[in-house]
């Protein structure tokens, strides 16, 4: 029965997955390349170890993103909004730890807590003005990622740049001790090639942190059965003595710090500082990735990983003269189809539900007769 | 009459829901130009039998006759097609609009491109004239009486050209003058040679009105009677199949201590409406008080006023000797008042989750549920398993998603799950509607255990009998006051419904 149900739930993602090499197979067709050759050559080279710890680096950001997405898709509350928490967050994080030098771990720490802090607190703006003024969080957030990209040119032109004179807008560089170590040790202690050229890095352990404390937070705590409640039934919710306006806050404030440490990996292993050409787009792409995993912890970072091996293997395709927008085309078909299917099988779950439920009283009523 | 095909004919209609079987072989006849009735309990099957003749649904299996032949409904607007119009229980009106708009609304006669109001109400005159239900098309809406906008209802779908009439429990909202007047539209329809299929529980009624009666038990239809042939007795017992279930309160067990004190609770709307008027009542220790009411009189607004829903404008509610006016629905929650509330799906049910969960709701802030701020799984699963076995919930396990279960043994959830907590005081509202017979005898049986034991339950209902049987006192709540306190042993139908409508009011006033 258990093992039915996981294959079951395995179904979903398997027939997304192949209606989306379908399509992206037409779409490679139509150019004129031979899908088989492409997606093998798509796969030789995303599996070496460089790619690995290319399409890991690629999926922290986004599972992180679509962890602090899917917090508020738990309630029914639409966080549009990480966008700009995440970036506005790097941003003081940024100068914060370009600015401090203390003790490794705790160097860290501070830098994390300054992101958390104000990605919560740019989240909480939508948050508050949900309650108060009853502003739909959709559009708050929306706006308030325009806002925070204007706050961030503004903060970044003439407060937190380090050289007034360079052209290159940038935060402070980290000190040596603001940084975290790379993770590349691992594939050797795995038997595996040390990827060249890339660090897989160290923020890994955080985002699977962050994984963690979400799995435990939804389904282990009194917090987040109130949050899926009041998802699923309001009504329900409030009567059972959820104050909504707290938890919608509340909810906001949680999305938005983990909103707050997207852009963290990158800081911390890569650029060490926030620059004008801070990475974006993963506020969006995580709205995807959560959607794609149906805002479970693990289905989450098996997205956030699919997507990171797509961008990945996208590479080879242009060094193949194939036009690497087939990808993309993956990837919105894959979420689609995921969204499509898992509306089906969970349809099919349902009723097996519903039959067995209906059986199982049947025979109990059956008993019930012969001992009467 | 006899050579004339039926009017309506309806053979082995089976249609199910996930996990109920709403219609299994349904047969049913009804002549032309005769009123015929369908009666039955609460989820018999008769509004979903309605709703395939409508065509807002389609069944899984057997035929559909109209006037002999065969027809097959995808939406209403193919019943429409075919002469056939529904009344809804629940009227569907524009209240700011007018009589004539709300009737043509969806079928406007047209002079060019503008709407021909003049030809509409002409239109309704005549069929006013026709049937005897005159009513003015230039009459807002709002400013009608329940009788008037259920007339209403009626025309707009005779101007729809229908000869086939199903009323869904019309008599159900209606003061006992009221229904004498439809009671006069229908018969006058009938001799005009219009077919009415009519639902009802009031068996009463069904026997002063209709030509032939069609009874429906648990999804089938058990008999089609005559009225002649049979009293109201029979057909309680075609109806309920066995013996009718008698909800009588033994000897009082009503003591001193007040556990609950209402006194002059006032809630005001955003535009300054009163929803509740200067409500008072006491609730002691083993007691049940009974709130009748037509619906939409203020008793959600009550509910939501006890559990610190909607705040209060003036007034106190005093628990236990405690000022609770400040207290949140969590702390109301924690300290022993428990509800159930009236639509299960709406405000008790998570419904895609599992019965534990369900349990839960309402009770995860205390043992054996959580500790601290950590789900207790297996307190919560066990718990679970208490309420199903001491309150008989058919179910496979605690693991089972609320969904799969039946109404009856959702409520059973409910209800159990509330009683297990041993609250002081439990608001219960409609805590058996909609549910099999078993379940219901099954959940007053209950209530009448834990009123033994002390416990003080404030008994809203729109079910009579049950508020009858169960309560100690009954106060009659009428556009947000309470009009009458009467005792429940004394007490006629007659008398309730005249308060209820607010015509006992205006007649002692």
């Amino acid at each position: 029965m258990n093992i039915r149900k996981i294959l079951l739930s395995l179904l979903a993602p398997a027939s997304a997955l192949v209606f989306a090499l379908i399509v992206a197979s037409l779409a490679l067709w139509a150019v004129g390349r031979n899908p088989f050759d492409a997606f093998s050559s798509m796969w030789d080279f995303a599996t070496t170890s460089t790619s690995v710890a290319s399409i890991i680096n690629r999926a922290i950001p986004l599972y992180i993103s679509a962890v602090a997405v899917a917090v508020g898709f738990q309630m029914g509350l639409f966080n549009i909004g990480v966008e700009g928490q995440y970036l506005i967050a790097a941003l003081f994080a940024g100068w914060v730890g370009g600015n401090i030098g203390l003790w490794q771990p705790l160097h860290i720490t501070v830098v994390i807590l300054v992101a958390i802090l104000v990605g919560a607190i740019w989240a909480g703006i939508a948050g508050f003005l949900k309650i108060t003024r009853g502003v739909h969080e959709v559009i708050s957030t929306i706006m308030l990622n325009f806002i925070a990209f204007s706050v961030i040119a503004y903060f970044l032109l003439n407060w937190f740049r380090d050289d007034p004179t360079s052209l290159n807008l940038k935060t402070p560089v980290f000190p040596e001790s603001g940084r975290i170590p790379d993770l590349n040790w691992l594939f050797t202690a795995l038997g595996f090639t040390e990827p060249k050229g890339i660090a897989l890095q160290g923020f890994l352990i955080v985002a699977i942190g962050i994984g963690v404390f979400y799995y435990l937070l939804v389904k282990r705590t009194r917090f987040g059965f109130e949050l899926r409640a009041s998802g699923m039934n309001p009504g329900a919710a409030r009567l059972s003595g959820v104050a909504p306006k707290r938890m919608v806050l509340t909810t906001m404030l949680i999305s938005g710090g983990i909103a707050g440490m997207v852009g963290l990996s990158t800081m911390f292993g890569n650029l060490y500082s926030y620059t004008q050409d801070f990475p974006r787009n993963f506020g969006f792409t995580g709205i995807a990735v959560a959607l794609l995993g149906r805002n479970s912890a693990v289905g989450m970072a098996l997205g956030a990983l699919l997507f990171g091996f797509m961008e990945r293997s996208a590479l080879i395709l242009d060094l193949e003269d194939t036009p690497k927008e087939v990808v993309q085309i993956m990837q919105g078909v894959v979420v689609l189809a995921v969204v499509i299917a898992y509306e089906v099988v969970n349809r099919m779950i349902e009723r097996r539900e519903v039959k067995a439920a209906a059986e199982a009283t049947r025979s109990l009523e059956a008993r019930e007769e012969v001992a009467a | 009459m006899t050579d004339q095909p039926l009017a309506v004919e309806l053979t082995d209609i089976t249609k199910t829901f996930p996990g109920v079987i709403a219609n299994e072989d349904v047969n049913l006849a009804v002549g032309a130009g005769e009123i015929h009735a369908i009666v039955g309990e609460n989820g018999a099957g008769k509004s979903t039998l309605m709703k395939i003749l409508y065509g807002m649904q389609a069944p899984d299996e057997g035929t559909i006759h109209v006037r002999g032949e065969t027809v097959h409904f995808k939406t209403p607007k193919d019943a429409i097609a075919k002469g056939i119009g529904m009344v809804h229980q629940h009227f569907m009106l524009a209240d700011n609009l007018t009589v004539l708009e709300n009737i043509v609304l969806g079928d406007e006669p047209t002079r060019g491109a503008q709407i021909d109001f003049s030809a509409g109400s002409d239109k309704i005159r005549e069929i006013g004239k026709t049937y005897g239900m005159e009513i003015d098309p230039g009459a807002l809406v709002e400013a009608l009486t329940v009788g008037e906008r259920q007339r209403t209802e009626i025309v707009k779908v005779l101007y729809r050209g229908a000869r086939i009439l199903i009323l869904d429990e019309p008599t159900a909202v209606l003061v006992p003058q009221e229904v004498d007047e439809l009671f006069a539209n229908l018969r006058e329809m009938k001799s005009e040679g219009e077919t009415v299929i009519f639902i009802s529980h009031h068996l009463d009624e069904v026997l002063a009105i209709a030509d032939s009666i069609t009874v429906m038990r648990a999804g089938r239809t058990v008999a089609t009677v005559s009225p002649d042939d049979v009293d109201a007795k029979q057909l309680a017992e075609l109806m309920v199949g066995s013996e009718l279930p008698t909800p009588e309160t033994t000897e009082s067990t009503v003591t001193d201590a007040v556990e609950l004190a209402v006194e002059g609770l006032t809630v005001l709307s955003d535009d300054g409406r009163k929803l509740l008027d200067d409500i008072t009542f006491d609730i002691h220790r083993g007691e049940i008080v009974g709130i009748a009411g037509v619906e939409g009189n203020g008793q959600a607004e009550l509910t939501d006023a006890l559990m610190g829903i909607l705040p209060t404008s003036s007034g106190s509610v005093v628990f236990r000797g405690d000022n609770i006016a400040a207290w949140s629905t969590k702390r109301r929650r924690e300290d022993g008042i428990g509800i159930i509330p009236a639509d299960r799906h709406r405000q008790g049910l998570l419904l895609q989750s599992p019965l534990w969960e369900n349990a839960m709701l309402g009770h995860q802030t205390v043992k054996p549920f959580s500790r601290g701020p950590w789900i207790d799984r297996a307190g919560a699963r066990e718990r679970t398993q208490d309420v199903i076995d001491r309150f008989d919930v058919k179910t496979p396990g605690p693991d089972t998603v609320a969904l799969a279960l039946s109404g009856g043994n959702q409520q059973k959830l409910i209800v159990g799950k509330e009683m297990i907590a041993d609250p002081y005081v439990l608001v219960a509202s409609q805590p058996t509607r909609g549910i099999d017979v078993g379940a219901q005898a099954a959940i007053w049986d209950e209530l009448r255990d834990a009123r033994k034991e002390g416990l003080a339950v404030l008994l809203i209902s729109a079910d009579l009998e049950e508020l009858i049987g169960l309560s100690d006192r009954l106060l009659v709540i009428y556009s947000g006051k309470i009009v009458a306190d009467l005792d429940p042993q004394t007490v006629t139908p007659e008398e309730l419904g005249s308060y209820m409508t607010g015509v006992g009011v205006e007649a002692a006033s």
